[in-house]
């Protein structure tokens, strides 16, 4: 009896450091498994989708709404200074280009709901904003830190690459513009 | 007077404003993922400006708690809240420390309560020798003797 009892304790010993040790081998081989890892591979993944409260108003807004339709998808705080230094050019490549059916979607993140209405006030951004408090879009598309945006073609998939801090930086002007020519064609 | 000392007595304390020191150390940057008393960084001093508007209102710390978990999810918080599933954060510890106490409990009992082995220790303590081992070293000491 005591014998089966201790073989039995082994037994759930042994399992129970099984299962931790999967566990962290799963947690360690799907760490890097987001769409800007994929985006910089060469890959073109699926842009993951997201409902979130609108920003600018009462309801929701997803993703999926969009299809059909280019998006440059625009992660930023009003906590952070290169998003107001960008909010300009962002504001007006959507009124450049809507007539071609381009969306720019800003998803605000990690920020005080209040302070983010005021900074969208008074950068004058028109374009449709997304509030993600929690951030937890972050991880799915694999952002860093913001600014950082992303290209959705037509089909919802990843084009061009992931733009890290602002878009209007000389270093990223010439590759945004790029991008926003390659996400209208897609 | 005595009726108005009696009402105050019975109304309790006014409930004081909470303190913003006290109240940084309870919540988490979300950028930083450390307490916010601990961070320098740009979201951690808006959330503390956020707290010093609302402490200069006077809002109840309850209240407080529930405009950031509405605003950045329960991941806000230094401290797992004590409901639903968030309970196991708080049970688990303390479960893991009664189920070590009582395996060592186990243990030291079965140790405490071993039985005595079949070879019976002679009078001063030492286990008798092996009966072959016995008439060897006899025979061995009556060659040195001789």
């Amino acid at each position: 009896m005591a014998g089966r009892l201790k073989l039995a304790a082994q037994v759930a010993a042994l399992a129970l450091v099984t299962g931790l040790f999967a566990l962290l081998v799963w947690k360690v081989a799907t760490q890097g498994d987001n769409a800007a890892n994929e985006l910089g591979q060469g890959k073109n993944p699926r842009a993951p989708q997201f409902h979130l409260d609108r920003l600018d108003g009462p309801g929701k807004v997803s993703l999926a709404a969009y299809r059909g339709k280019p998006v440059i998808l625009n992660f930023w705080a009003s906590w952070c200074i290169p998003c107001k230094e960008e909010a300009p050019l962002l504001e007006s490549v959507w009124r450049r280009y809507r007539e071609r059916g381009l969306v720019v979607l800003g998803v605000d993140i990690q920020d005080v709901r209040g302070d983010a209405r005021r900074f969208a006030r008074r950068n004058k951004m028109s374009y449709p904003l997304a509030y993600d408090g929690p951030g937890n879009t972050v991880s799915h598309y694999g952002v860093t830190g913001v600014p950082e945006t992303f290209f959705v073609g037509r089909n919802g998939k990843l084009v061009c690459e992931r733009l890290q801090a602002g878009v209007h930086l000389e270093e990223n002007r010439d590759r945004f513009a790029a991008c926003v020519q390659e996400v209208l064609e897609a | 007077m005595a009726a108005i000392v009696v009402a105050l007595v019975l109304a309790g304390p006014a409930a004081a404003c909470p303190s913003l020191p006290d109240l940084e150390g309870k919540f988490i940057c979300p950028t930083c993922k450390t307490t916010l008393d601990q961070s320098d960084a740009p979201a951690a001093r808006q959330i503390k400006a956020y707290l010093a508007q609302r402490v200069a209102a006077c809002a109840s710390e309850a209240q407080i708690r529930d405009e950031l978990v509405a605003q950045f999810g329960t991941q806000v918080l230094a401290a797992p809240p004590r409901k639903g599933f968030h309970w196991l954060a708080w049970l688990l510890p303390l479960i893991g420390l009664l189920v070590a106490a009582v395996v060592v409990s186990l243990l030291v009992w079965r140790w405490s309560h071993a039985r005595p082995t079949e070879v019976e220790a002679d009078s001063n303590g030492r286990a008798p020798l092996d009966p072959e081992l016995e008439r060897r070293l006899d025979r061995e000491l009556t060659r040195f003797d001789g």
